[in-house]
């Protein structure tokens, strides 16, 4: 806790309003189509379902958003090959 | 011509029942016929910040329904003559209202009234779908926080694409309400500046409210706050808005309690 972050902490409008502007930005961008995560989750398994058995339970999804690259994370695990466990990353905007 | 006008948020408890009566009420002092309607089916409130809670006898929902009549179910208030409540149900939920029964509401309070300011519930479901349905302007009310500010920017969405106006090619009128706002605070980078919300949402200011005691007080009386005081900073903030509403170009200011001297050195110091 040092002077600095007692001065910062006074000033969080601005934080505030970053925030907002890169959060709506996105979801006006959406707005009226479905969940684009889920629909490439939902693709990408079913291509990778085609060749390997995939337990749905074993999927993990992660978005980060920035701000000026997003990045889709799906991490499929496959336990019938050990050590064969990859991440697959996709940009999905900017 | 009748107006009719939506006072929504997406969010709750950011202040639209209060601007719903304050409002409301502004335009019937200043002569204009005003009906304010309560969308909230189940979870009514406009009745008791009217003041009128022991009045109620029949509903929207069965206005809606047919099993009474219009002018049954509208209650005259009893300070001002040109105002009327019509409220909401508090028994029934949200799917005894129908498209068509709102419809052919609406219809009929146009025909009486030069306003008709309904009262959305929180949300976006069925029952604010239905309050913005018919509007031809709205009131988007925001306080000066990011929850708030976010649910309204989905609100908006919502009026340019769901509202009748907007699906017939035409366009809902809408005006931005900050609500709760500290000038001390936001000069100080704690809350969200005037223009920050402005910039952000696109929407034009109708007014800010202040944060104020005398909204408080107002409801424990079951009085508007334009009729409850007057003069306060919040109530002379929304007969400012009205005005506005009603056409005038008036500059937005934030009214302020009136300081004594050690007040105003405060307030110096705080904003400087």
């Amino acid at each position: 806790m040092s002077l600095f972050s007692f001065l910062n902490k006074r000033s969080s409008a601005p934080v505030a309003r970053e925030r907002l502007q890169i959060l709506l930005a996105h979801e006006r961008a959406l707005a009226g189509k479905s969940d684009l995560a889920a629909i490439l989750q939902e693709e990408i398994l079913a291509v990778i379902a085609r060749h390997i058995a995939v337990d749905r339970e074993k999927v993990q999804v992660k978005l980060d958003r920035g701000n000026a690259v997003s990045t889709l994370e799906i991490d499929i695990e496959m336990p019938e090959q050990p050590g064969a466990s990859g991440a697959a990353k996709v940009p999905v905007r900017n | 011509m009748a107006k009719v006008l939506v006072v929504t948020s997406g969010k709750g408890g950011v202040g639209k029942t209060t601007t719903t009566a304050a409002l409301g009420a502004a335009l019937a002092q200043s002569g204009k016929n005003v009906v304010v309607v309560d969308f909230d089916v189940g979870l009514r409130n406009l009745d008791l910040i009217m003041g009128a809670e022991r009045r109620v006898v029949f509903d929207l929902i069965n206005v809606v329904q047919g099993d009474a009549k219009l002018p049954q179910a509208l209650i005259r208030d009893k300070r001002i003559d040109t105002l009327s409540l019509l409220p909401a149900s508090q028994t029934r939920d949200k799917d005894a209202l129908t498209e068509e029964g709102v419809a052919r509401v609406i219809a009929e309070l146009r025909e009486k009234f030069d306003w008709v300011v309904c009262d959305s519930p929180a949300g976006i479901e069925k029952g604010a779908t239905l309050s913005m349905r018919h509007a031809d302007a709205a009131v988007i009310v925001t306080n000066p926080e990011v929850s708030s500010v976010r649910d309204s920017d989905r609100i908006i969405g919502l009026l340019d694409s769901k509202t009748l106006r907007a699906e017939t090619g035409g366009r809902i009128e809408k005006h931005l309400l900050l609500t709760r706002y500290d000038p001390a605070r936001a000069a100080r980078g704690e809350m969200l500046k005037v223009d920050d919300v402005i910039e952000i949402l696109s929407v034009p200011l109708l007014g800010i409210i202040p944060d104020s005691e005398e909204v408080l007080r107002a409801s424990n009386l079951g009085a508007p706050v334009t009729l409850a005081n007057p003069t306060s900073p919040p109530a002379r903030a929304y007969f400012e808005a009205a005005r506005r509403l009603m056409g005038e170009t008036i500059d937005v200011t934030v009214p302020s309690e009136k300081r004594g001297l050690i007040g105003r050195l405060f307030g110096r110091k705080v904003v400087a």
